[in-house]
């Protein structure tokens, strides 16, 4: 029967969600405690840690002390804005995150942190988000929104500054894209759940669906509501803003900010030459044989040796890496399991060093303004 | 004149002013709800607020890491224990754990009963049938969720809010967040109760209803609205602190004393974190 179809059941399912969501209207996408593993919380707290530190130093540096009482306000107005249901056409409601707004006033640094705050309250105070999910509901909301629907809000304007039906226009499409990129990424994140932790007997232990499943389910209701709600909303107090009070939407121009652009634009090319060489990364795998010195127990047998040493062989599976060998078996494809490893790789890195950097550089400044 | 106007579907049109105010006035009524229970005696309440921080935390994190569902269960009976000894009415307590959160987690994990391979418990018309591997999952992801929600709830109704931000200290959270966390919760009351005079005053001029765009445009001028009250406050309280002597230097008052009692039940709370971690788990 058509239940006993694996295919056809996955897309009952991702309609069976879709239409849940829609129903729920809890399409913004607050993560509760149990669906991620701590693990996952662990890393999401990672990366959102350098956007915490790259926004409370933004406000120490190019605002004053002013900047606390706005800051507070703009917090609590992003939460409030939650509340409001935003009617659409067709019939509907939703709710809007307000991060879209929030980083076209701020920017998206300072937005960061506003955002979190707000959610900081929400999970605590309301019970929506989890605590322990905290890092990837900041990551998915207080980060990837602001700065997506930032820059694309900026590159819609940039070529004629005083139209203001560009910035509207720039302002929905901004609010659409980030909110949608950010329900994709939270879609990644319940995805790899039964992927990577699994009871003795195989059933999932945190969230149940697969990437197949968790990306469309949290995409598809997004795109057609909660990010329309966004970009309506943004768009609509944007317009309003820029009739009644325009200098508002000034205040994220700083002289600081063209010496941030032109930073990024020097280092565009490397990033490209990354993203190239982690697409690349496969032909890696074309090369036969293993690095000189990285046997495991197998090799060094077929090399010719009568017996590993035992404490090799004690130590050898001490440590059940998530992605040995540098493939993730359930995703199916060797190339991109190697790609994977290679994006994770090089992200942990870079976000250590980083994190190193900025804690032994920033450490003398950091004691002086926070005694 | 016998003519009164009667409103055709009213609920849907009136629903963005309606819903609004509901929202408002809900969230004012819970806050006030959980301000009583914080001021009553207790067991909680009696903890120093980092201790309480610290063992939700940690067992937060052993509910998530813990392999075994009779462990989850057991952290679950604890909560609500501490709960009725902490002054907190149980059935508010499980009506708010169990009527939200985990009742949507429920409908959303509903068929993974269904689509997780494993031995069939109960065979159901339509060739379905649940399974064993789903039944487990479902009650792990549910346990979890409604475990999680009651020891946050249980942590936020017994500690008043001001508390709870200077706690937070503990964690090495800088002090310029934690101050902005407590004017930015200050100011949520003032803004929410300018948002309901707001919402009050535009639904007591109108008669009849407005049509959704109508609706958009209203929105759209009360948010704007309230943003610029934001930023205009922003500046009239920078101001007002500047003249109290504000220059950037950020104090904050942490009146904590550790108590013997504070400390045993920080060493019970944490060892319970502990076993849950470990026990179940293969080594």
């Amino acid at each position: 029967m058509f239940i006993n179809n694996s295919r056809s059941k996955l897309r009952w399912l991702v309609a069976y969600y879709a239409g849940l969501s829609i129903w729920l209207i809890t399409t913004a996408m607050h993560i509760p405690d149990g669906y991620l593993s701590p693990v996952t919380c662990l890393i999401m707290f990672l990366l959102v840690l350098p956007f915490w530190i790259i926004g409370l130093r933004r406000i120490r540096e190019t605002m004053n002390a002013r900047s606390v009482p706005l800051i507070a306000l703009m917090a609590s107005f992003s939460f409030i804005i939650m509340m409001f249901n935003v009617p659409l056409p067709g019939g509907t409601t939703g709710h809007a995150v307000g991060a879209a707004l929030a980083a076209i006033l701020l920017g998206p640094e300072v937005a960061t942190i506003a955002v979190s705050i707000a959610l900081l309250i929400q999970a605590l105070f309301f019970g929506d988000g989890g605590i322990l999910a905290f890092g990837a509901n900041c990551f998915n909301m207080a980060v990837v929104i602001p700065y997506v629907s930032y820059y694309i809000y900026r590159a819609f304007y940039k070529s004629s500054p005083t139209s203001s039906s560009r910035r509207v226009i720039g302002a929905a499409v901004g609010g659409w894209v980030g909110v949608t990129v950010a329900a994709f990424l939270a879609g990644v994140e319940f995805g790899i759940q039964p992927l990577l932790y699994k009871a003795a007997d195989g059933s999932p232990l945190y969230a149940p669906y697969p990437l197949s499943v968790s990306i469309p389910a949290m995409v598809i209701p997004h795109m057609l509501v909660a990010s329309v709600v966004e970009g309506l909303l943004t768009a609509l107090v944007v317009a309003y803003l820029f009739r009644t009070n325009p200098s508002v939407l000034e205040t994220d121009q700083k002289p600081a900010l063209a010496a941030e652009v032109g930073g990024f634009q020097r280092l565009r090319w490397l990033w490209v030459g990354l993203g190239v060489l982690i697409v690349a990364s496969p032909l890696g795998l074309l090369a036969p044989g293993t690095a000189w010195g990285e046997w495991g127990a197998e090799e060094l047998a077929s090399f010719g040796l009568k017996s590993v040493p035992a404490g090799l062989e004690k130590l050898s599976t001490l440590w059940g890496a998530p992605l040995a060998d540098y493939d993730l078996p359930a995703l199916g494809n060797a190339n991109l399991g190697y790609i994977l490893s290679a994006i994770v790789g090089i992200a942990i890195t870079a976000l250590v060093v980083w994190l190193f950097t900025l804690l032994l550089t920033s450490r003398s400044s950091v004691q002086k303004q926070s005694s | 004149m016998n003519t009164i106007l009667q409103p055709k579907h009213s609920h849907k049109r009136s629903n963005v002013l309606e819903h609004s105010l509901h929202g408002i006035a809900n969230a004012l009524e819970r806050s006030l709800f959980a301000e009583e229970i914080s001021r009553k005696p207790g067991l909680f309440q009696s903890l120093d607020a980092r201790v309480k921080i610290l063992s939700v935390l940690a067992l937060l994190i052993g509910v998530n890491l813990s392999r075994s569902i009779a462990v989850i269960i057991g952290i679950y009976l604890l909560t609500l224990i501490l709960a009725l000894f902490s002054s907190i009415p149980a059935d508010f307590f499980i009506k708010r754990v169990w009527l939200t959160l985990p009742f949507f987690t429920g409908l959303i994990v509903l068929p993974a009963l269904f689509i997780t391979p494993g031995p069939a418990l109960l065979h159901l018309p339509l060739g379905m049938a649940i399974t064993r591997t789903g039944l487990i999952t479902v009650l792990f992801l549910l346990l979890r969720v409604s475990t999680s929600v009651s020891l946050t709830l249980l942590l936020i109704l017994t500690t008043p809010w001001n508390l709870v931000l200077s706690a937070l200290s503990v964690l090495h959270i800088s002090d310029i967040f934690i101050l902005i966390l407590g004017m930015t919760y200050r100011y949520i009351y003032l803004l929410l109760h300018t948002a309901n005079d707001m919402f009050l005053s535009r639904k007591s001029r109108i008669v009849g209803h407005l049509d959704p765009a109508e609706n958009r445009r209203m929105l759209a001028a009360i948010s704007g609205t309230l943003l610029s009250k934001s930023l205009n406050m922003s500046s009239e309280v920078y101001l007002a602190m500047q003249s109290r002597g504000f220059r950037g230097k950020i104090v904050t008052l942490k009146p904590f004393r550790m108590h013997l009692h504070d400390w045993l039940w920080l060493f019970v709370f944490l060892s319970i974190a502990l076993a849950a971690i470990l026990f179940g788990r293969s080594f």
